[in-house]
């Protein structure tokens, strides 16, 4: 992996896009990983019982993958020093082979002097936006 | 309990140690589709400058959530309420293998809104030599009965 240096970012450079589907077995095992087995995840009657149109993917899965952009782009993971994000819309995964895509595309804000990058990450599902001011910030050596 | 603004402050006990293994660590990394050496071979995050292998930045959630579920239950709260509104993270270092953490968790702020609740918690998470780790705020909307 390479590591990126302050000197090789520009303010406005887009980073992407990185295409990732969302599974039922996604849902599943990241339930298993992180403890987090909120039913909405995994089970249909539950989902609907809610007031959802069908299954929805943990909000926190989102926002790892979105990371991911981030993180493999600076090409060191411990870079990221701050993550924020708003969920904004659901992530609705149907029960069939393909699932639900993302589709994740970030976009340099602003390169401080200081070696810290500010990046804002759009994320689609289904033409539509799932996250909202989502935001990373990375510190990069010059 | 009332969910109101007479809880901001309210703040849990500090959690037990949580353990960083280095499995758990594989299979978060696993679960979010990451490849990423440093995550899994501690030869790697040895050569990136990290004295073992690290975790992937929203793992850190993983930690904070036990806590803020221990503070949601003590308020009342059934987790089938819960929806995830918006989360912050602020890693002051990466998490990684071997850390023993400590999480505590308050409420930060209490708003209602078109029959729900918005309930703001912030957490903060230690290592045994209390250095901070990482710091977390999110928002649950706590969805209204009937």
């Amino acid at each position: 992996m390479v590591l990126r240096r302050l000197a090789d970012v520009t303010e406005g450079e887009v980073i992407g896009p990185f295409a990732v589907p969302v599974r039922r077995t996604d849902l599943v095992r990241y339930a298993g990983a992180s403890g987090d087995f909120n039913p909405i995840h995994w089970n249909q009657r539950v989902a609907r019982a809610a007031g959802l149109p069908d299954v929805i993917a943990h909000g926190m899965l989102t926002m790892a993958l979105a990371g991911r952009l981030v993180t493999s782009w600076a090409g060191d993971p411990g870079a990221l020093s701050s993550y924020d994000v708003r969920f904004s819309r659901p992530v609705v995964v149907p029960d069939d082979e393909a699932g639900a895509e993302l589709e994740i595309v970030g976009r340099v804000r602003a390169v401080r002097a200081d070696g810290t990058v500010e990046v804002a990450l759009t994320v689609r599902s289904g033409g539509t936006s799932v996250l909202g001011k989502a935001t990373a910030v990375v510190n990069l050596a010059s | 309990m009332v969910l109101d603004a007479s809880l901001v402050g309210y703040t849990t006990a500090t959690s037990a140690p949580y353990e960083v293994g280095r499995e758990k660590i594989r299979e978060f990394a696993e679960a979010i589709g990451d490849d990423d050496p440093t995550y899994r071979d501690p030869a790697a995050a040895r050569a990136a400058g990290y004295p073992d292998v690290i975790a992937p930045p929203t793992f850190g959630v993983v930690v904070t959530w036990l806590a803020t579920s221990a503070l949601v239950a003590d308020l009342g709260v059934a987790p089938s309420r819960l929806v995830h509104g918006d989360q912050r993270l602020e890693l002051h270092r990466p998490v990684r293998a071997g850390d023993e953490l400590v999480t505590t968790a308050c409420v930060e702020r209490v708003r209602a809104l078109a029959g729900n609740i918005l309930l703001g918690v912030r957490c903060e998470v230690v290592d045994t030599r209390r250095e901070p780790v990482l710091t977390t705020s999110a928002t649950l909307v706590v969805r209204g009965e009937g």
